[in-house]
């Protein structure tokens, strides 16, 4: 056995037990010391590019910590005087090639270079500034590229590669004059980019960015002749406190629908509503599938840059994926459809214009598509990120800790329990399960807790008994490289499953590139928030909402479901 | 049609390799074929091989022998490391330009008949100035040597 000795380095003189670290990085943070980095991420791999985690070890000899594995006996130190001048040094070069319009950069309020900056006192720079060209990239509905911000850090190319697989940029040319940038340098949108947003999480800095609507909302808002309606998605409730300091994963739907209504929107409603109408028609779709035995597995439809990567890179398995539009699109299709009967009712002149807020950034794109359009016009008008909304509440001048909690609006004021845990992975497999399944008693929805849909491993599976002597097998994944790699499993015969949940950003929802980019986005929190308000609600299961009842024997009865809730 | 035979060049380009799909061999191997990369073929190579066509751009444009821009039949590479430019290869490479109406951007003729380009070292240093034409070297140049080879290839 290893004595203690065996198995301490020293960090800054002081003795550090080694407890299986990948890297001196992560030793040295677990001591207390906050190593400034640029280009890692734990979930990615070590890139050692930016060298701002660069240590010094007794012999003078300077190492990227995020590169060096710990060995006992290491004795190193963090703070000398020559690693400071180094740090200086890159981050004064890096901000020779960058844009430094920071006051109007959207990244303004979280840039890490800019944090850095100011962390290591760079008051000048006394190189010539190079290579900005001021171009920038707006095909995309959902990302913007801004190349003249880029510090090459790599972590967008790596997110888009190994989570995603989708790889739609990367390095291009080398030394002083690479890049990062699509194949050939075409705009975003002309790529396999699925909107997901991720590149935009990760970026340090304001070269890649989220597309704001906000300014259309505020025109929309401002139009007497125009009815808006707000739905908010299950995950944005959790965290949006996080922009205005309240505890990580704390649900704050109440304050946000007063504060829905301060900026002017004539109607709230909760997307976890048309979500229970997701689990009903695609608990319906799975039964009849899994009686006949076609087109299984089922694979999930609501997340929309997983159905875009589908469309993209597997056509064949377009016939697996669920007919079922997605509860934004769902609810936007049933808005849509009241506010037209309504006006025809009343001989009103007003337009309603359904906003829908979202942790998705792939939304954006999702409101564009044809095939989810109402009567030739978009069923869900705007899609705005948990950021926007909170961008909007500073601009009006809110104190939203300050708000009293109301509650969304009627005739779709209640939402299941079920609808509202779509925001985490696992989540509309559990409510598809307790809608299969069968009666909503406690224990029984337990044991559903239990049987290993919850957590956030990026792949679970799932056995479920399902009549006298059948089984149903289903698998969870979130990021899409895990969806990949479940599908070539299944393609070569090594996997069986019937019911495929997907989501392209880790974790589900709660972690969209639309949430407020907090430390590894407040996952745990915000899962636990999602199922709280699960635990709290009166109604858990999508066909005891009695909303839902009363819209199948009227608006949605006979083919008008199908007509409403389904894009094919 | 032509595009079917280049899938149909590319798909054998690729079967030459083994399985694991050596990206750079590869498209030594098509820039071979066609004197440099067409678009259509690296778009074509990404799917076949199930690399993204961002990480296939992002090889072919980290080195310089790749050219993504079509090349002249005759490609001339007019040496600049330090031993062929002390012994004067700017002016052989002037000399070149001007016979053929050539720049720094402009580096293939119209009737896509000749490129020049330079390069750093060819290692030939004990013959500078060098140059090549399609790989084929020509030792000790003087611009007048270089404008009349380039008459005896047309």
């Amino acid at each position: 056995m290893n004595t203690i000795k065996q198995r301490t380095m020293t960090v800054n003189g002081m003795p550090v037990l080694i407890e299986g670290e990948k890297n001196l990085l992560e030793l040295i943070r677990k001591a207390g010391f906050d190593m400034p980095t640029l280009c890692y991420h734990s979930k990615l791999s070590t890139y050692g590019a930016c060298r701002m985690c660069v240590v010094e070890d007794k012999k003078g000899e300077i190492m990227a910590s995020c590169s060096t594995p710990p060995r006992a006996g290491m004795e190193i130190k963090t703070n000398t005087p020559r690693l400071r001048e180094y740090r200086k040094m890159i981050l004064e070069l890096m901000l020779a090639d960058h844009n430094r319009d920071c006051i109007t950069c959207e990244k303004r309020n979280n840039c890490q270079l800019k944090e850095l900056a100011e962390r290591f006192g760079i008051d000048d720079v006394r190189f010539e500034t190079y290579s900005l060209d001021g171009t920038k990239d707006h095909s995309s509905p959902a990302i913007i590229r801004h190349p003249d911000k880029c510090i090459l850090c790599g972590d967008c190319v790596r997110v888009c590669d190994e989570i995603q697989r989708v790889g739609a940029i990367d390095f291009v040319h080398r030394g002083s004059r690479m890049e990062v940038m699509p194949a050939f340098n075409m705009p975003l949108a002309e790529t396999k980019c699925v909107n997901c947003g991720q590149c935009a999480a990760v970026c340090p800095t304001g070269a890649i960015t989220i597309k704001s609507n906000i300014a259309e909302l505020w025109e929309m808002l401002a139009d007497d002749n125009t009815i808006v309606q707000a739905q908010i998605a299950p995950a944005v409730r959790v965290a949006l406190g996080d922009e205005f300091n309240f505890e990580k994963g704390e649900n704050v739907m109440g304050k946000m629908v007063a504060a829905l209504r301060m900026l002017g929107f004539d109607d709230v409603y909760d997307t976890s509503t048309a979500a229970d109408l997701t689990v009903i028609e695609e608990s319906k779709e799975f039964i009849e599938r899994y009686s006949s035995g076609e087109n299984l597995p089922l694979f999930t439809s609501c997340c929309p840059a997983w159905f875009r990567y589908a469309e993209n890179y597997h056509p064949e398995l377009m016939d697996n994926i669920s007919s079922c539009k997605s509860p934004m699109e769902m609810f936007g299709a049933v808005l849509k459809e009241k506010a037209k009967k309504d006006a025809e009712e009343t001989k009103s002149k007003k337009k309603t214009k359904v906003v829908a807020i979202m942790p998705c950034t792939a939304k954006k794109s999702e409101v564009l598509q044809e095939r989810y359009h109402y009567e030739g016009e978009p069923a869900v008008d705007l899609s705005i990120t948990t950021q926007e909304l909170a961008t909007m509440i500073r601009e009006t001048g809110l104190n939203f800790a300050d708000l009293q909690p109301e509650p969304i609006d009627m005739p779709f004021g209640i939402a299941s329990g079920a609808g509202v845990i779509f925001g985490v992975t696992g989540g509309v497999t559990e409510a598809v399960i307790r809608h299969v399944v069968g009666p909503e008693d406690r224990n029984t929805l337990a044991e559903i807790a239990f049987t290993g849909v919850r957590g956030l491993e990026g792949v679970k599976e799932v056995k479920l008994p399902f009549g006298a002597d059948k089984e149903i097998s289903i698998a969870i994944v979130s990021g899409l490289r895990n969806a990949e790699e479940l599908i070539q499993a299944i393609k070569k015969g090594e996997a069986h499953y019937d019911f495929v949940e997907v989501m392209a950003c880790k974790g589900g929802c709660i972690a969209g590139a639309g949430q407020p980019f907090v430390e590894d986005r407040a996952r745990a929190e915000r899962s636990e928030g999602m199922y709280e308000a699960d635990r709290m609600s009166n109604v858990r299961t999508s066909k005891s909402n009695p909303i839902t009842d009363a819209l199948y024997r009227t608006m949605l009865s006979g083919h008008n479901a199908h007509r409403l809730l389904h894009y094919k | 049609m032509e595009h079917e035979a280049m899938k149909a060049k590319i798909d054998e380009i690729i079967a030459r390799h083994s399985e694991s799909k050596p990206i750079v061999a590869i498209l030594q191997d098509i820039q071979e074929e066609y004197r440099y990369l067409p678009k259509e073929a690296l778009l074509y190579l990404a799917d076949a091989i199930d690399v993204s066509i961002a990480k296939i751009y992002s090889v072919a444009t980290f080195y310089e022998n790749f050219s993504l821009e079509p090349k002249g039949k005759y490609v001339i590479k007019i040496c600049d490391g330090t031993a062929c430019h002390v012994r004067k290869s700017i002016p052989i490479l002037n000399a070149l330009r001007n016979k053929l109406g050539l720049s720094d951007s402009k580096k293939t003729t119209d009737d896509q008949l000749f490129t020049v380009e330079t390069v750093s070292c060819l290692g030939a240093c004990g013959l500078a100035p060098v140059m090549t034409v399609n790989d084929k070297v020509y030792p000790a140049m003087t611009p007048e040597s270089a404008t009349a080879l380039l008459d005896e290839l047309k």
